[in-house]
C-alpha cells in the first residue's frame, strides 16, 4: 500500500510540472523549482529497507514452519515417546485406549511410494532427457517441450483421481491380487508426475556439455548412442543426480495422488498390492477427520509433518551440494 | 577490394613437379552449402600420401568447412548440402553405402580448441580404441602408452594416467587429443587450427610433433598462420571466398606464387 | 606394430549402428510415454465427465445425488482466493527479487535468504497447510476463511514467482538503467520508471505460471480444513469457502461411479482455467520477449 502510494506521488510531482505551461523558466530551472530532493532523497533511504522487510517474509516463512512444527511435535512428545515414535513399528492412532505412534509404518509407506516412482521415472526421465537433447530435431524439440510442460503443470489431484479410476483397474484387471488402494498405482502415477522434473533438468544437465567435446568423440568414429551414453551422460551425472534428488523429495512430499489411491493402512512390510499409508497421506485423513483441536492425534500430524519436512529439507539440501560441489568446469 | 575472376584456373594443371605418391583423398567439383550461403564453389584438390597439406586463406574463405567435409563432420550441421564427390583411398565417402563412423575411424582430427572428454588422461586415450571393440586391458595399456609416445607427452603424463585430462596445460590438452586421435591409428589426420588457442612454445611443439607424424600419416592442417605453413608443410592450397586459388608445393606458393590473389594475401596486403 | 584392425572395426560399425538404432527407438518411445499419458488422462476425463458439464453444473450447489451436483460455490471460492493470492504474493515476490536484484549487497546475508528461497521452494504443500493451520486459521484467529488460504497459498507459491521475477529484473540491461542514471534518476525512480516495467512481461509470465499451480493445489486447503459441501457463496475474505481442487478431492473420494463422473467434470473445469492461464502466460511471453 505504502509503495503504491509513494509512487503515486511520485508520478503526479512529474506530471504537474509537465501540464504547467510556462514560457519564462528553461527546463533547467523548471526542474530546479519543481524537484523536491529532501522528499526524494527520503524515498531513497525508505526504499531498501521496506524491501528488505518484504524479503524477510521469505525467511520468516521458513521460521514460521521450523516454529510451528517443532512447537506442536514438543507437546506431542510430552505425551508420546520420542523412542516409541521414532522405533515403534506400529501406527494405530484412532485405538482410544490402546493407541500407538510407531512412525515407522508410515516411512515405510512413503519410501514404496517413492520406490516406485523412482523406478517408473529416472529411466524414462533420462531416456527422454537423451532423445531431446542428443537426437531430436530442432523441431522435435520445439513440440516434445511444451508438452512435457504441461504435463508438469497438471494438478496433483486430478494425477489422483487417475490413478484411483484408470491405472487402478488396469492393475487389477491384469493382477486380480492388487486391491482397490495399493502402493503401486499412486507409486506410477507420482513416477510420471516427476518425469518432466528429471527430464528437463537432465536435459539443461546434458545441454550444458560444450559442443566440441561431442565433435571430439564423432570424429574418432563414435555412433550417436557412443556419444550419449559414454561422453555426454557421464560429463552430465552430477546435473542428473542433482535432479534426480529433487524428484525424489517431491515424491516424498506428494500428497493428494496417495491420499486418494493408495489407501489409509499403515504397515510395516514389504507388500505392495494392498492398502498403505503415507506420512502424507495420514496428514490428510486427521486433517479431513474429526479429531479435535488438542488431542494427541491432532498434535501428530505436526509430528508426522516434522518428520516430512526433515526428509526433504535433506533431499533438498544433497541436491544442492550436488550440483555445487560437482558442477562440471569445461 | 579483391575481385573474384569467374573463371578459375585448375590449379591441379600447374603442379609442375612429378609426384609419384598415392593419392589419399581426391576431391572433384565440392560445393557446399550453409542454407543460402555457397560457403565452397567446385573445390578441386589432391592430397597425396605421408605429406603435410596445408590450407590457407583468411577468416571465412571455406578453409574450416573443407577439412570438416573430409570427415563428413559438417554433416552434424542440419541445413548443410553438398555436391560433387571426395575420393577416399578411391571412395566416394558421400556414397550411401559409406558409413560416417567407418570413415571417421581412418580419419582423425584435432581440433582448433583442444577439447578432451572430462575423464582421466587413460580413458581419453582408451575411448576410441574401446568403442571399436578393444577391451583386453593389456592391449589397451600397449595402445595409451604408444599413443602418448606417439604425441610426445609420454615423459609428461606417465605418472598421473588416472589424473582428469582437464588437469593439464592447454598445449598438453592439445597433445592429448593428438595422442587420443593416434590411438585408432588413423590413415590421414585432420588439423583444424589446432595451434590457434596455443602459446608459442606448445605452439612448436605441436609443429615439430607434426613433422614426426608425417612419416607414418598424411596430414592435412588447416591454419591462418602462413609462416607455420610454410614451415611444416609440403605442399599448401590457398582458399579465397569458397574457391581454391592456387595449390601447389610450399616452396612454390610462398617464394613465386602464380596468383596475383595468392601474392597479396602472402605478403599481407589482405586477410 | 598395429592394434587396430580396420576389417574387423567395419563389421564391427554394423552392430554397433543397430545398438544405435535400436535403442533410438527406446529413447524416443520413452518421450512419447508422457505424451500419450497426457492423451490419455485428457480423453477419459473428457469422455467421463462432459455428460455433467451443463449451465446447471455451473450454478449449482454441491449435492448428495450426483445429477444435482454442481461447481458454483468451489468456483467462485477459487477465483476469490485467486484474487487474494495474486496481488500478495506478486507484492512480496516483485519487492522480494527487487531486494535480491538492486539492493542486496553480496554477503552472507544475502546469501542466506537465496539459499533459504530455493529450499521453501521443495517443503511440501502439506507442510504449508500444517503452517496455514497454525499460524492464520489459529494463531491469527483468521478461521477457516479465504484470507487465511490465500495467505498460505501465497507463502507456497511466493519462491516460483520470486525467482521469475528475479530473472527478469535481472534480464534488464545494464545500459538502460546507466541512461536513467545519467539523467539524473534517483536509484528508486530508474527502478520504478525503467527496470519494472522492461520486466513486467517477464514478471507477469511468471507470476501467472505460479498461480496456475496455486489455483490447482489442494493439499494446504485440505489440511486448513476448508468444507466440501458449501450451500452459500463468500461474501467477504473472512467468510469460509470451498474451492475446485477440493470438490474434486471430495467426489474422488465418493465410492459411487456416478461422483467420480461430477469429478471428472470438475476437473474439466480446472483444466480448462489452467489452460486459459497459461495460454495467457505464454502469450505475454510471446508478444513481449527480447524487446530490448
Amino acid at each position: 500500500m505504502l509503495l503504491i502510494s509513494l509512487c503515486l506521488w511520485i508520478k503526479e510531482d512529474f506530471t504537474v510540472s509537465m501540464k504547467e505551461p510556462n514560457t519564462t523558466l528553461s527546463v533547467q530551472e523548471l526542474i530546479a523549482q519543481k524537484s523536491n530532493r529532501g522528499l526524494l532523497s527520503a524515498i531513497e533511504k525508505i526504499i531498501p529497507k521496506l524491501l528488505l522487510a518484504i524479503a524477510a517474509v521469505s525467511v520468516l516463512t521458513t521460521i514460521g514452519i521450523m516454529v510451528t512444527l517443532i512447537v506442536e511435535t514438543l507437546v506431542f512428545f510430552s505425551r508420546v515417546s520420542v523412542l516409541d515414535y521414532i522405533f515403534g513399528t506400529e501406527w494405530y492412532p484412532f485405538a482410544n485406549s490402546t493407541a500407538t505412534y510407531g512412525v515407522l509404518p508410515l516411512i515405510i509407506g512413503t519410501l514404496k511410494i517413492t520406490g516406485i516412482a523412482i523406478i517408473v521415472a529416472v529411466p524414462i526421465g533420462i531416456a527422454t532427457a537423451i532423445y531431446l537433447s542428443e537426437y531430436a530435431s530442432e523441431r522435435a524439440r520445439k513440440m516434445i517441450k511444451p508438452v512435457l510442460e504441461v504435463l508438469a503443470g497438471v494438478p496433483t489431484i486430478v494425477y489422483g483421481f487417475f490413478a484411483l479410476t484408470f491405472v487402478t483397474p488396469i492393475l487389477r484387471s491384469i493382477f486380480p491380487e492388487v486391491s482397490i488402494f495399493n502402493a503401486i498405482s499412486p507409486g506410477i502415477v507420482v513416477g510420471i508426475m516427476i518425469i518432466p522434473m528429471i527430464a528437463s533438468l537432465s536435459e539443461d544437465a546434458m545441454n550444458s556439455v560444450p559442443n566440441s567435446m561431442r565433435e571430439g568423440a564423432y570424429a574418432l568414429g563414435s555412433t550417436k548412442l557412443e556419444v550419449a551414453l559414454k561422453i555426454v551422460l557421464p560429463a552430465a551425472t552430477s546435473g542428473i543426480v542433482a535432479s534426480t534428488v529433487l524428484a525424489i523429495s517431491r515424491a516424498i512430499g506428494e500428497t493428494m495422488i496417495v491420499a486418494v489411491a493408495a489407501g489409509s493402512t499403515p504397515r510395516f512390510d514389504m507388500d505392495v498390492t494392498g492398502s498403505i499409508q503415507t506420512m502424507t497421506a495420514y496428514i490428510v485423513q486427521v486433517a479431513t477427520g474429526d479429531a479435535g483441536y488438542g488431542t494427541t492425534i491432532y498434535y501428530s500430524i505436526y509430528a508426522v509433518g516434522f518428520t516430512l519436512f526433515l526428509f526433504t529439507l535433506v533431499m533438498n539440501m544433497l541436491a544442492q551440494f550436488i550440483s555445487k560441489r560437482f558442477r562440471e568446469e569445461y | 577490394m579483391i575481385t573474384v575472376k569467374p573463371e578459375v584456373q585448375v590449379p591441379e594443371k600447374k603442379l609442375t613437379q612429378k609426384n609419384n605418391k598415392p593419392s589419399v583423398y581426391k576431391t572433384n567439383q565440392l560445393n557446399l552449402w550453409y542454407g543460402n550461403n555457397h560457403a565452397l564453389k567446385n573445390i578441386d584438390l589432391d592430397v597425396k600420401e605421408n605429406e603435410v597439406t596445408a590450407i590457407i586463406g583468411p577468416s571465412g574463405c571455406g578453409k574450416s568447412t573443407y577439412i570438416k567435409t573430409l570427415n563428413r563432420m559438417t554433416e552434424t550441421i542440419p541445413s548443410v548440402k553438398t555436391s560433387g564427390e571426395i575420393m577416399y583411398r578411391g571412395r566416394n565417402i558421400f556414397s550411401k553405402d559409406y558409413q560416417v563412423e567407418e570413415l571417421r575411424t581412418k580419419v582423425g582430427m584435432v581440433f582448433q580448441k583442444p577439447n578432451p572428454f572430462p575423464k582421466s588422461i587413460y580413458d581419453n586415450i582408451a575411448y576410441g580404441p574401446r568403442i571399436h571393440g578393444i577391451k583386453n586391458k593389456k592391449i589397451l595399456d600397449q595402445i595409451v602408452e604408444k599413443s602418448l609416445r606417439g604425441a610426445a607427452i609420454w615423459d609428461e603424463v606417465k605418472d598421473r594416467l588416472n589424473e582428469n585430462a582437464y588437469g593439464l596445460s592447454g598445449g598438453q590438452q592439445q597433445r592429448i587429443c593428438i595422442a587420443r586421435c593416434l590411438a585408432i591409428e588413423p590413415d590421414v589426420i585432420l588439423m583444424d587450427e589446432p595451434t590457434s588457442a596455443l602459446d608459442p612454445i606448445s605452439t612448436l611443439k605441436v609443429e615439430e610433433l607434426v613433422q614426426e607424424l608425417k612419416k607414418e600419416y598424411s596430414i592435412i592442417i588447416v591454419t591462418h598462420n602462413m609462416q607455420q605453413a610454410a614451415r611444416i608443410s609440403d605442399k599448401t592450397a590457398f582458399f579465397l571466398n569458397g574457391e581454391v586459388i592456387e595449390y601447389d608445393a610450399t616452396d612454390k606458393i610462398f617464394s613465386n606464387p602464380a596468383d596475383k590473389r595468392t601474392e597479396d594475401y602472402i605478403s599481407g596486403r589482405f586477410g | 606394430m598395429k592394434y587396430i584392425n580396420h576389417e574387423s572395426v567395419a563389421s564391427n560399425t554394423r552392430t554397433r549402428l543397430v545398438k544405435n538404432t535400436v535403442l533410438k527407438g527406446l529413447f524416443l518411445a520413452a518421450t512419447l510415454f508422457g505424451l500419450i499419458v497426457l492423451g490419455i488422462l485428457l480423453y477419459r476425463v473428457i469422455t467421463q465427465g462432459s455428460g455433467y458439464l451443463s449451465l446447471d453444473f455451473f450454478t449449482s450447489f454441491a449435492s448428495r445425488i450426483p445429477e444435482q451436483a454442481g461447481i458454483k460455490s468451489a468456483i467462485l471460492g477459487s477465483i476469490y482466493l485467486m484474487l487474494v493470492v495474486a496481488p500478495v504474493s506478486m507484492f512480496l515476490g516483485i519487492g522480494t527479487a527487487l531486494y535480491l536484484e538492486e539492493y542486496a549487497k553480496k554477503n552472507k546475508w544475502t546469501e542466506f535468504i537465496r539459499i533459504n528461497i530455493s529450499n521453501l521452494a521443495g517443503v511440501p504443500s502439506v507442510v504449508f497447510g500444517l503452517l496455514g493451520l497454525t499460524i492464520f486459521v489459529r494463531y491469527f484467529g483468521l478461521g477457516i476463511s479465504i484470507l487465511a488460504a490465500g495467505l498460505t497459498m501465497s507463502l507456497l507459491i511466493l519462491p516460483v514467482i520470486i525467482v521469475a521475477s528475479q530473472e527478469a529484473v535481472r534480464a534488464v540491461p545494464k545500459e538502460m538503467r546507466e541512461a536513467s542514471y545519467a539523467m539524473g534518476a534517483t536509484k528508486w525512480q530508474t527502478i520504478l520508471r525503467v527496470v519494472l516495467p522492461a520486466s513486467i512481461p517477464g514478471i507477469l509470465t511468471g507470476s501467472i505460471l505460479a498461480l496456475s499451480r496455486a489455483i490447482g493445489e489442494t493439499a494446504p486447503l485440505v489440511v486448513i480444513g476448508i468444507p466440501t459441501i458449501l450451500m452459500f457463496t463468500p461474501d467477504s475474505v473472512f467468510s469460509t469457502f470451498t474451492a475446485l481442487p477440493m470438490q474434486i478431492f471430495d467426489w474422488t473420494k465418493r465410492p459411487q461411479v456416478e461422483f467420480h463422473e461430477v469429478a471428472a467434470a470438475g476437473i474439466i473445469v480446472l483444466m480448462t482455467l489452467l489452460i486459459i492461464m497459461n495460454s495467457i502466460a505464454v502469450f505475454i511471453r510471446n508478444k513481449y520477449q527480447k524487446r530490448y
